[in-house]
């Protein structure tokens, strides 16, 4: 891959709970290309959103970074002081909450919010502050009139695209995305993702998108990771793991979605829970509820291995490729 | 009764969770000391409190562990003595006003509509009536204030905070899908309040029953300063206004003006202590430790 | 349909919108006819604002409807039988957290139902039956489960409580109120589960509402599609389906992403919402956002054109 715009190495996410501290993100690492879509799916408690935060360095008591490195453009932002993070914010790297309502102020405008973002983080005139605003809700087909209604004035689709819009306002290299579909019925995410796609397309920022629900990215995404209890267990490009998923994690997940037009048949989902964070098992942390585990799997903590542009955690696929080999 | 089973678990609950809370535990030390004191004083009390046989103005010794008063009497007995008093006050004020403010702010919440509309219409109404103004009118009017004028004077004045607190979290309660859930299976009004509605809410109540017995004490410490409690009363109130009328603290006596006031502030202590413990478990985002918020579930 | 164990006629639910001058009527579900058979899972489909929870709401007595009736079981259920008999068509809430009181035990409210609704089974014998019916959805040890507080349960095996739940009164219909959409995905297969086994082995009729199309396809046997308060369409799961013929249908499809299969055309650039029905006018509501919409859309409400003998959709561009 040509310079990546983000490398993030081991990091780690701890969490203090009355039980002891809980290991929300163990160790992950990966690349992301200069306008490349990646898509992190997983069920709730498996550390994407936590990932997500910690990359963007936006964690808080009780969530602390207790390791790992998260290089943009070559610069460790878990080293830079708060002053020198705030040149990045927003400049580099911008956030897509997950509810609108809950992320934009009731009290303010839109065109005020934005008015907020901008003069946070530039030195715009007014003029030009205005101008950008009426630019970045044209680009999310939002009418400039808007500008002066409060987001209780919008639908919820709306409000979303209004967060998009606040996001785009510095043209960032970057854009996180937090579950930005989830409160939305199905048509107004549909055209919610359509928006998405178009807009990097036209400017070419990359996207880090988090969802529970892997079908809505599963037509935009360039890679696809799988994330379980902290942890990547599959990464590779996203047709392929959803054509031939190799962990069996990922391969329980494709299998509990219900097809629409496909083949009509009997799903089993996956058994059991997804393992304490406090007191984490010794081997794969997916051993307890894996069909095919063995003694290995559950006394030793597997590394994710690449085979070329895939990499998996699992001891069975990194025994199979090796008999392939 | 099916309520009263359901009720009977909370002080198990609240046990424990006083044995976690720092703070919890030393409102709760605080208090248990005082409550002993309140059921036995003469236990305690070296000499009887009233009696006017010592030597006046004595100065801090052995038999007399913080002087006596200008009259003669031992300062330790009168404020041992004067325990039972203001922890009386403050747990009858505290129990009547919690009963009246859930009585309101429940129904209100629950009822909603006109019923809603008019208690709180009173319940602002009462909350806004100037409290001591009030009292000394009343007291005043009246010549005499025995404790039980007291008690109702404070309670008056004392439940409408509580009864719209207890309102607002009835309400947000109100829309939780469990109590559409009982009413969906066919549980009277009666049933969904008393065992669905209000044990969620005991921290809350418990909370203001402590808040309300901290108003009743500093309440009645000031109402029986000014002179308008029963001057022959053995409390901390009224120990307070003959220091100060026999000006204690410039003739050398500073102790029997400042040990009733210094009871006064251990009783608060104890009792905002407890409030601050309790106010953490009914509104969560005060805990220290917050776990993460999340909309899905495994 | 014969053997229907619920009718319901032209339910209408209106609520009162807007302070001391704007007054104005919100039109939640605007008479909606339809009927659940025996032994049937019936999939109420709709985005928010389309009025499926009203109607679940409506007929489990929680509110009165503004007009029309449903008959259940061959009665008619006036307000005053709704009252009498709630707990008959027991009701699966949407949240985990929030449809269980958290400082009382699991086995609660189960035993009230059973206290309610089965007068049959004597005090001693109630909890045998609450441990029975909380193993027939799959949480065992049952003995040990009702014991438990429900921050001990996970968000799936609280879902199959609320399931438990309604079996308590032995109801030939359940309606659940979106019980799958806060699960995570791989538990909510486990739950689609338990209600066709409900289907199959107590022939516990079940009106399923939800937003999901994959979801309601894997369970229901007939799908009725709502939107805006009215129904769009309604038919046999294969019919809707596989030729569904109102346009919102069509839309619904088109925007449900399905990863198995290719990626479908994006048929326009539909950035519409459902509206929120205030002081409506005649005609179909969803002719400002439809490609088909004529003249005759805004003038009259179109009625159900029937497409065979199971499959009905309210359009004029449909034709029999």
């Amino acid at each position: 891959m040509s310079e990546p715009i983000l490398q993030v190495r081991d990091l780690r996410v701890e969490y203090a709970t009355p039980a002891g501290p809980a290991q929300a993100v163990g160790g992950v690492s990966f690349d992301l290309a200069k306008g490349e879509f990646l898509a992190i799916v997983g069920e709730s408690g498996c550390g994407k959103s936590t990932l997500l935060f910690a990359v963007a360095q936006l964690l808080t008591y009780p969530g602390r970074l207790a390791g790992g490195e998260v290089l943009f453009d070559g610069v460790d932002f878990t080293t830079l002081k708060p002053e020198e993070l705030r040149l990045h914010r927003w400049r580099d790297i911008s956030v897509v909450m997950q509810s609108a309502m809950n992320a934009l102020n009731p009290t303010l405008t839109i065109g005020a919010q934005l008015t907020d973002a901008c003069k946070a983080h530039t030195e715009w005139s007014d003029e030009k502050i205005a101008q950008r605003s009426a630019e970045v809700l044209a680009m999310v087909a939002i009418d400039a009139v808007h500008l002066k209604s409060y987001p209780f004035q919008l639908s919820g689709g709306m409000r979303q695209r209004a967060m998009i819009a606040m996001a785009l306002l510095l043209e960032p290299k970057l854009v996180i995305m937090d579950e930005p579909t989830s409160a939305l019925d199905v048509v107004a995410q549909r055209s919610l993702m359509h928006q998405v796609e178009t807009l990097r397309h036209q400017l070419g920022f990359a996207v880090i998108f988090v969802t529970h629900d892997m079908s809505v990215v599963s037509h935009y995404s360039d890679r696809l990771a799988v994330m379980y209890a902290g942890e990547i267990v599959e990464l590779g490009p996203t047709r392929q793991v959803f054509d031939r998923p190799e962990h069996p994690y990922s391969q329980g997940l494709m299998e509990a979605f219900p097809s629409l037009l496909g083949e009509s048949k009997q799903l089993t989902g996956i058994a059991g829970n997804p393992p304490s964070l406090v007191d984490p098992p010794e081997g794969c942390l997916f051993a307890p509820r894996c069909a095919y585990a063995n003694d290995e799997c559950r006394s030793v903590r597997p590394e994710l291995i690449a085979y070329g542009n895939h990499q998996v955690r699992c001891h069975l696929v990194a025994r199979t490729r090796k008999n392939d080999a | 009764m099916r309520a009263l089973r359901v009720l009977l678990h909370v002080p198990g609950r609240v046990f424990r969770f006083m044995r976690r809370d720092k703070k919890a535990a030393t409102g709760a030390i605080i208090l248990f000391v005082l409550l002993v004191l309140t059921a036995f004083p003469t236990w305690f009390t070296p000499h009887d409190p009233a009696a006017e046989i010592y030597t006046p103005g004595a100065a801090v010794s052995w038999s007399h562990l913080l002087g006596t008063t200008s009259f003669g009497q031992d300062v330790f007995s009168q404020v041992i003595a004067g325990t039972r008093q203001s922890v009386m006050i403050a747990l009858i004020v505290g129990f009547f006003c919690t009963v009246i403010s859930v009585i309101v702010g429940i129904s209100a919440a629950y009822m909603g509509g006109i019923v809603d509309d008019g208690l709180s219409l009173l319940t602002d109404v009462v909350l806004v009536i100037p409290t001591f103004p009030l009292i000394i009118v009343i007291v005043g009017y009246l010549k005499s204030a025995g404790f039980w004028l007291m008690v109702f004077v404070l309670v008056f004045t004392g439940w409408s905070y509580g009864a719209r607190q207890l309102r607002v979290q009835a309400l947000s309660l109100r829309n939780r899908d469990y109590l559409l859930a009982a009413k969906a299976r066919g549980e009277s009004s009666w049933y969904v309040i008393t065992v669905e509605l209000i044990p969620p809410m005991t921290s809350l109540i418990v909370a203001n029953f402590l808040g309300a017995a901290l108003y009743a004490v500093l309440a009645s410490a000031g109402l029986q300063f000014v002179g308008l409690g029963n001057l022959n009363a053995e409390s901390w109130g009224t120990m307070l206004y003959w220091a100060q009328n026999n000006e204690a603290l410039q003739t050398g006596l500073p102790l029997w003006a400042l040990a009733p006031g210094v009871a006064i502030a251990i009783l608060g202590s104890g009792l905002a202590l407890l409030n601050y413990a309790f106010d953490e478990v009914a509104n969560p985002a005060l805990r220290p430790v917050r776990a993460m918020k999340k909309r899905r579930v495994a | 349909m014969p053997d229907a164990i619920l009718r319901v006629q032209d339910l209408t639910r209106l609520f009162r919108v807007g302070g001391f001058r704007t007054r104005g009527q919100l039109h939640a579900i605007d008479e909606v006819s339809f009927e659940v058979a025996s032994g049937e899972i019936v999939a109420l489909v709709g985005e928010s604002g389309s009025g499926k929870s009203t109607i679940a709401r409506v007929l489990a007595g929680l509110y009165p409807a503004t007009s029309g009736s449903f008959v259940f079981e061959g009665k008619a259920m006036g307000r005053r039988e709704v009252r009498a008999s709630r707990g008959d068509m027991p009701m699966v809430f949407q949240d985990p957290f929030g449809s269980i009181n958290p400082v009382l035990r699991v086995g609660h409210a189960l035993l009230r139902s059973l206290k309610l609704h089965r007068p049959d089974i004597k005090r001693a014998d109630r909890f045998a039956e609450a441990v029975a019916l909380v193993e027939k959805v799959g949480l065992t040890p049952g003995e040990e489960v009702l014991r438990r507080y429900p921050h001990e349960l996970s968000g799936g095996q609280r879902q199959r409580l609320g399931f438990a739940q309604a079996l308590a009164s032995r109801p030939s219909l359940i309606l659940a109120d979106e019980p799958v959409s806060m699960l995570d995905v791989s538990i909510r297969i486990g739950l689609l589960n338990v209600m066709k086994e409900l289907r199959d082995n107590e022939g516990v009729s079940i009106l399923y509402i939800t937003h999901d199309l994959a979801s309601a396809r894997y369970v229901a046997d007939r799908m009725i599609v709502l939107y805006a308060g009215r129904i769009a369409e309604e038919g046999l799961t294969t019919e809707v389906i596989g030729s569904p013929q109102h346009p919102y249908t069509r839309l619904l499809m088109s925007s449900a992403p399905d990863p198995h299969l290719a990626p479908t055309a994006f048929e326009g650039d539909d950035l519409g919402e459902p509206p929120k029905v205030i002081n409506p006018g005649p005609g179909c509501r969803f002719a400002p956002r439809c490609p088909l919409a004529m003249d005759q859309c805004v003038v009259t409400t179109p009625p159900m054109v029937a497409l065979s003998a199971t499959h009905h959709a309210a359009c004029y561009a449909v034709k029999p």
